[in-house]
């Protein structure tokens, strides 16, 4: 038994050891590995008819991913512009969602952190409980304000701005406020997190020495924060790029976001293996984008956790 | 060397809402002095710092810095460097780059910033410890690259706010010398905030004795031990036996006080309030313990107390008497240890003897609290 074990054993007890050890072994092994491991091996297989299901014709392939790449055999175009095209909006579209809301939340996480006083309590509860509604409810409330006669369109117009309504959902910013604003609070927590155990007194050492804000910022403050930025980013970027309600409900009409491809696979054509390659290929491109921007940015595993 | 530059405080008041952390403080301080402020926590110290510095605006009355009046100028402004209680060292970057923050935002070459890094890790006596990042350093190196830090500034007043408190005593004590030995080295003003009686004392020119937002006295180390202004001074700086009483007659630079338990005793009046003491008045009297020696049985006078003894310690250098005293007060008395026989006299009254010049009187005044 490798020694950490051991001292785990020896802390907790054998009883309390094992039960501890078989829930987060059932958790990471029964509800998440397995799972994706059963969608791995659909991806490789045919779209068959329950009766041929395990039958001669049920062999491992690689047509589901040809698919995204080539398209159907015999298609008008030798690649499958539409999907690929669906893909590379969605991963881009999901790096400006994940800039747009660290600049935005850095420094609220920063004024957060560094205040002292009752009202950060306040100010951190009404960032929270709005997120006691429900994300879609929340979803429809942006298309009402972002709707043709919504409110933003009524203020603007009755400002004068504009002569007609401009059109907030077919030019996407509807889409993109709506993805911002879904995932602001696992920007501003992690960054928070590390900000508020930075010293004071660093900030103004580093005053006193002359620095400008944009200095201290640079030097001091992002440098420390930079656990909590990586961590933030990373999950800001993975929900974007994979989630559905806001594009469902905020999109355009003829802008989709690659996870309502994978819907429509699943469900629209009960197409489960080819769904299930296309969701593959969206997890993995979105874990080596992270681990290239870990690179990029000198950011350890360790930190990520923090 | 230059002379220094000198800092003065004009009439400055700081408040926070209602609270006054410093009361109408006018100072001035010679330029290469090495100058404390000492006081009790709470008492305003670290807020007149800030005051220099320019993290604080005073509410009132102006800060000069080489007579120029500070007033609305920022702390990244000012002339000063200012060296943090826990010393602020960045920990991400390593000590060179620490020590040479200030000329990385003059815009330095990394050539320049690295050779200035090397003579002050010189000057600090740590070479080649420049890659280190500070959580490798021990407590005492982390110091001096704090100091490091604030003097590639090239400051001309650095002010250090109680940098040595986080220090073991032994290193305390042997930092005291060597920031001494750099300010001498420097020639630069010095500013120093401690509570430390025995850190103001060992490195000042001068040191002002400060008391909830009032500045008592300020001189230097000597003339506060042995000729201080207030009872405050007097109980906070160096151990001292209060004697409280009335003035019962004025002589000259002499007053007798009629003492509430120990009879009537002559004493020195302290330099600052000589013609102050009229017949009458509270007041009060202080003579330290090593200032106290055993009279012969019998004698009695005015410069004679008589009370019982408590209990007695052996220190090593002194052999410690404790008597009631005054106001539920222990009167220490510190005999030197030459080598002689020290008799108990636990239980038995004793008679003290003073020489009227080590006593010193001043008007009844709040005392340190212990």
């Amino acid at each position: 038994m490798p020694g950490f074990l051991k001292e785990f054993f020896n802390r907790n007890g054998m009883g309390m050891g094992l039960t501890i050890l078989g829930l987060v072994l059932f958790w990471t092994v029964g509800l998440i590995i397995l799972p994706q491991l059963s969608m791995l091996d659909f991806s490789f297989r045919p779209n068959l008819p329950p009766p041929e299901i395990g039958g001669p014709k049920d062999v491992y392939t690689l047509e589901n991913y040809k698919y995204l790449i080539f398209g159907p055999e015999g298609g008008s175009q030798d690649y499958n512009v539409v999907d690929l095209k669906v893909f590379y909006r969605t991963l881009i579209a999901a790096v400006f969602v994940t800039i747009f809301n660290l600049i935005l939340c850095y420094p609220i996480a920063y004024y957060l952190g560094q205040t002292k006083g009752n009202h950060i309590r306040i100010f951190a509860l009404m960032l929270i409980i709005p997120y006691w509604i429900n994300e879609i409810l929340r979803a429809f409330a942006l298309r009402i304000i972002f709707g043709e006669s919504g409110v933003l369109n009524t203020v603007l117009m009755g400002l004068g701005v504009f002569d007609t309504p401009f059109d907030f959902v077919r030019n996407d910013i509807a889409l993109y406020a709506g993805l911002g604003y879904a995932y602001i609070l696992l920007m501003i927590f992690p960054i928070y997190n590390v900000i508020e155990s930075l010293d004071r007194n660093q900030i103004e050492a580093a005053r006193d020495m002359g620095a400008s804000w944009w200095r201290i910022h640079r030097r001091v403050v992002i440098p420390y924060a930079k656990p909590g930025i990586s961590s933030g980013c990373t999950m800001v970027f993975m929900l974007s790029a994979g989630a559905l309600a806001a594009p469902q409900i905020l999109g355009g009409p003829s802008s989709l976001w690659f996870t309502q491809l994978i819907y429509q696979q699943f469900n629209d054509n009960s197409d489960w293996p080819q769904g299930a390659a296309y969701a593959v290929v969206l997890l993995v491109t979105c874990i080596l984008l992270v681990l290239l921007a870990m690179r990029l940015f000198k950011v350890n595993m360790g930190d990520i956790g923090k | 060397m230059s002379a220094g530059v000198g800092v003065d405080l004009e009439n400055l008041w700081i408040r926070f809402g209602d609270f006054v952390a410093v009361r109408d403080a006018n100072v001035h301080i010679k330029g290469g002095d090495f100058f404390s402020f000492l006081g009790p926590s709470g008492c305003g110290k670290t807020t007149i710092l800030r005051a220099v510095s320019g993290f604080l605006e005073p509410s009132e009355g102006n800060v000069l810095i080489g007579g120029n009046n500070m007033k609305g100028i920022g702390p990244n402004k000012r002339p000063t460097a200012l060296i943090f209680q826990n010393l602020a060292l960045f920990p991400l970057m390593k000590v060179w780059e620490n020590i040479t923050f200030s000329m990385e935002i003059k815009g330095a070459s990394a050539g320049e910033r690295r050779k200035r890094a090397d003579e002050l890790l010189e000057m600090i006596a740590l070479p080649d410890q420049g890659d280190k990042l500070p959580s490798e350093l021990s407590g005492g190196q982390r110091q001096r690259v704090a100091i490091a830090r604030a003097l590639c500034a090239e400051p001309d007043v650095l002010l250090l706010d109680e940098p040595l408190s986080a220090l073991d005593l032994k290193l305390r004590q042997h930092m005291r010398t060597e920031l001494r030995e750099i300010q001498k080295r420097v020639g630069i003003t010095f500013i120093y905030i401690t509570h430390d009686q025995g850190e103001a004392l060992t490195m000042s020119d001068d040191i002002a004795v400060m008391r909830a937002g009032v500045i008592d006295q300020i001189a230097d180390g000597k003339t506060i031990y042995n000729d201080p202004a207030t009872a405050f001074a007097a109980s906070f700086v160096g151990e001292n036996n209060v004697f409280r009483g009335k003035v019962a007659k004025v002589m000259g630079n002499e007053v007798m006080i009629s003492t509430n338990r120990s009879g009537d005793l002559v004493s020195r009046v302290s330099t600052a309030n000589q013609g102050k003491l009229n017949v009458g008045d509270d007041a009060m009297m202080f003579i330290r313990p090593e200032a106290l020696a055993l009279a012969p049985d019998g004698a009695s006078g005015d410069h004679f107390v008589t009370a019982t003894v408590t209990h007695e310690e052996f220190e090593g250098n002194v052999f410690n008497i404790f008597t009631e005293g005054d106001g539920g007060k222990e009167i220490k008395v510190s005999l030197p240890n030459l080598g002689q026989s020290f008799e108990s006299h636990t239980g038995q009254p004793i008679t003290l003897e003073y020489d009227s010049n080590n006593a010193v009187a001043v008007p009844a005044g709040e005392l340190a609290a212990e």
